[in-house]
């Protein structure tokens, strides 16, 4: 995209610079109370001294259960919402610094793809219209040049311009994700950040969007903030991860290293839940099945570390009860928040095969 | 060393005689499910016949469109307009059950089988306690228990499906419990008066993972401990791995594959098997790109002549006789650990997996 807002036909395969895209600095993110209108209005913490970095073209997984705060994390990345602590940085400029116009600018190069696309999609509006509108919000083109863009970026999601005119529900489940995609790109975004974008399909249309995803992401130089919950997707597709419990940052690592040897008894109670699609394998396996569930509103503990309720190590240990872990660098890149890091092994709760060499 | 409970995946205690009566609790014969929609009919259910052994764990295995919940309410008599159980039979207990009246049904239904459903939300009334509802599906197998008894029994149940807390959370209502104590609510509901044989549809597909490994690992225990037989309805292969002895695979309404858990795995003779294990991210597999299976499950509206699974087939696809010829159920293996496989080349693949 120019300066002057005009438009640059789709380019190939972009400059892999490898900096960083996307800074994400002590964000934090407390909501008001909804309990009561009057009382404590302490207000419930959906996330806490999160902070990553994403380079150009780089998949970033924020892995975690139902109130991990990674939808939160998302939403605050994007601009939609503003953090109660610390900043989002995107291409060297801090969100907070920008007026409503200039986020809205910032918010080309960075979109979001949505876990429904059925939902998501406009049912009155053909394909076409649907992709050519970022175009037209954003007031970029000529007509003629938003209808070609729109045509150029559905063919790359296997969406043929003679079949682009139908209406969402004329389409399978599958081409609607692609169309829901297709929007997602138009605009030529250097980050996209996808909430769970494989959760709600089957096992054949996830492998079918994950390549996709995969070939977009060579062939455009995405950069991908991934909020995923199941492990074995993120284990197959993110470059590194951050596992989140509660609004804080558990164990935050490259790929290899969370899976070869997690530290965080949180990362490894994670992976010993996953099923494994392999009898074998299962058979030989010893289950850490947690205790409870993940606190409830109003139940957060202020002190000591968020997860020690369930843990398999620390419920018991005075430290974890008093003193909230801070996250910290234990290899060159592993960070752990945790009193204990590497008391639980990976061995004990995966069988060998399937721990990466 | 660690606090955490540890259970092992298998029970090692070998299994009892008793337990594994020639007959099966269920059979299932030609059965066979239609809905009427605008497009067409479609039918969900197309002539399928399977068995289950008592205690044995079976998965029906399928994605969207495989018919595999259609299946699921066929057994037990809850399919509705427009859908219609139009042929076949379903054995309980050595008794045909598909004829049988509302009033009949819902005798058995509770007490000899029952069923287990996603989303607990659309089985629990929003207005009445926790409580008062189990206590309904007790009383309702049990009308001369007394109020007072059957709420004990209740609050018992309440504490063998682990709910914490069990007599205090006896009065809350539905929107008060999370997702996965709602589940095991239905759990207990489900289990509450023993019965021989339980539906389980995706139980846990919407459950955070740690929760869903609680739920499998209590599911689990209680079905030891009750010998109750299960059919575990779920898209999810690795659950179907941990959980499972059998499974029957499901495409377009048919079964297409059915083979013990660790023969699918190791050698699935139907294509559509292998293609789906492909597409599947494992962790002791690391590979660039997962498998995917080109195109999409037939409408079952129209399904195609010939083999259902040939467009997508990278065995068959383009073959004449897969394009022509409906393949027939071939049973490679029989017995205890029977494998059986719809597909023209079944016996093929049969020997080339026997030979490696």
């Amino acid at each position: 995209m120019n300066s002057k807002g005009g438009f640059t036909p789709l380019p190939g395969l972009r400059e892999r610079k490898g900096d960083i895209i996307l800074r994400v600095e002590t964000l934090g993110k407390k909501f008001p109370s909804t309990r009561r209108l009057v009382g404590s209005g302490e207000g419930q913490t959906a996330l806490t001294q999160l902070s990553f970095d994403v380079a150009r073209g780089e998949t970033f997984g924020l892995v975690g259960e139902s109130g991990c705060g990674k939808s939160t994390a998302a939403r605050c990345i994007l601009g939609l919402v503003k953090p109660s602590a610390g900043r989002v940085v995107f291409d060297g400029v801090d969100l907070a610094d920008l007026d409503r116009h200039e986020l809205r600018k910032v918010r080309r190069n960075m979109q979001m793809a949505f876990q429904d696309s059925t939902a998501s999609l406009d049912a009155r509006m053909s394909a076409l219209a649907i992709v050519e509108e970022p175009l037209v919000i954003h007031g970029l083109g000529t007509r003629l040049e938003r209808r070609r863009r729109a045509e150029e970026t559905l063919a790359l999601l296997g969406i043929e311009p003679e079949q682009a005119r139908r209406k969402p529900h004329e389409y399978s489940g599958g081409q609607r994700q692609r169309i829901g995609l297709a929007r997602s790109i138009v605009l030529n975004p250097e980050l996209l950040v996808l909430d769970e974008p494989v959760s709600a399909v089957d096992v054949s249309m996830q492998a079918q969007i994950l390549n996709l995803l995969r070939e977009l992401q060579d062939r455009l130089t995405l950069a991908y903030v991934f909020i995923v919950h199941d492990l074995a997707v993120a284990e197959h597709f993110c470059d590194r991860l951050a596992v989140l419990y509660l609004g804080s940052v558990m164990e935050l690592s490259d790929r290899d290293s969370i899976f070869r040897a997690p530290l965080h008894p949180y990362t490894i109670s994670l992976l010993s839940a996953v099923p494994i699609p392999s009898p074998a394998l299962e058979d030989q396996r010893e289950r850490i099945i947690l205790r409870g569930e993940a606190a409830q509103d109003g139940q957060e503990s202020e002190t000591g570390c968020p997860f020690r309720p369930r843990c398999p190590v620390g419920h018991d240990r005075d430290i974890c009860r008093s003193e909230r872990p801070m996250l910290e660098r234990k290899k060159a890149d592993q960070w752990v928040a945790c009193h204990f890091p590497g008391e639980l092994s990976v061995g004990d709760v995966m069988p060998a095969a399937a721990v990466p060499a | 060393m660690i606090s955490g409970l540890r259970v092992r995946r298998r029970d090692d205690t070998p299994r009892r005689a008793e337990s594994r009566v020639s007959d099966p609790v269920l059979s299932v014969r030609d059965l066979r499910t239609e809905f009427t929609a605008r497009e067409g009919v479609a039918v969900a259910v197309r002539d399928v016949s399977f068995d289950l052994r008592r205690a044995e764990k079976v998965a029906i295995v399928g994605e969207s469109g495989s018919g595999k919940s259609a299946l699921g309410l066929s057994i037990v008599g809850l399919v509705d307009k427009p859908g219609k159980v139009v042929a076949g039979q379903v054995w309980l207990n050595g008794r045909e059950i598909s004829r049988l009246g509302d009033r009949e049904l819902g005798r058995i239904r509770g007490s000899e089988i029952s069923m287990v459903f996603q989303d607990p939300m659309k089985s629990l009334d929003p207005v009445k306690t926790i409580g008062d509802q189990i206590v309904e599906a007790i009383v309702t197998h049990e009308p001369t228990l007394k109020r007072a008894a059957a709420r004990r029994r209740a609050v018992s149940l309440l504490r063998e499906v682990e709910i914490p807390f069990a007599e205090g959370r006896y009065g809350d209502y539905p929107h008060q419990y999370s997702g996965g104590m709602r589940q095991r609510v239905m759990i207990a509901i489900a289990l509450a008066s023993n019965p021989d044989v339980l539906i389980a549809d995706e139980p846990t597909t919407a459950l955070d993972v740690t929760t869903q490994a609680q739920i499998l690992a209590l599911l689990g225990k209680l079905v030891e401990q009750h010998h109750t037989a299960v059919v575990f309805i779920t898209h999810n292969l690795g659950v179907v791995a941990q959980f499972c002895e059998r499974v029957e695979v499901m495409y377009a309404g048919r079964l297409v594959e059915r083979s013990p858990v660790g023969k699918l795995f190791e050698h699935p003779i139907h294509p559509y098997t292998e293609a789906l294990l492909n597409a599947v991210p494992r962790p002791d597999r690391r590979i660039e790109r997962l498998q995917a299976i080109g195109g999409f499950p037939p409408p079952l509206t129209s399904v195609p002549p010939g083999c259902s699974f040939e467009p997508r087939c990278p065995l068959g696809h383009g073959r004449a006789i897969c394009r022509d010829a409906k393949p027939v159920a071939l049973e490679l293996q029989g017995g205890e650990g029977a494998v059986i496989a719809e597909c023209h080349f079944a016996r093929d693949r049969w020997q080339t997996a026997a030979a490696t």
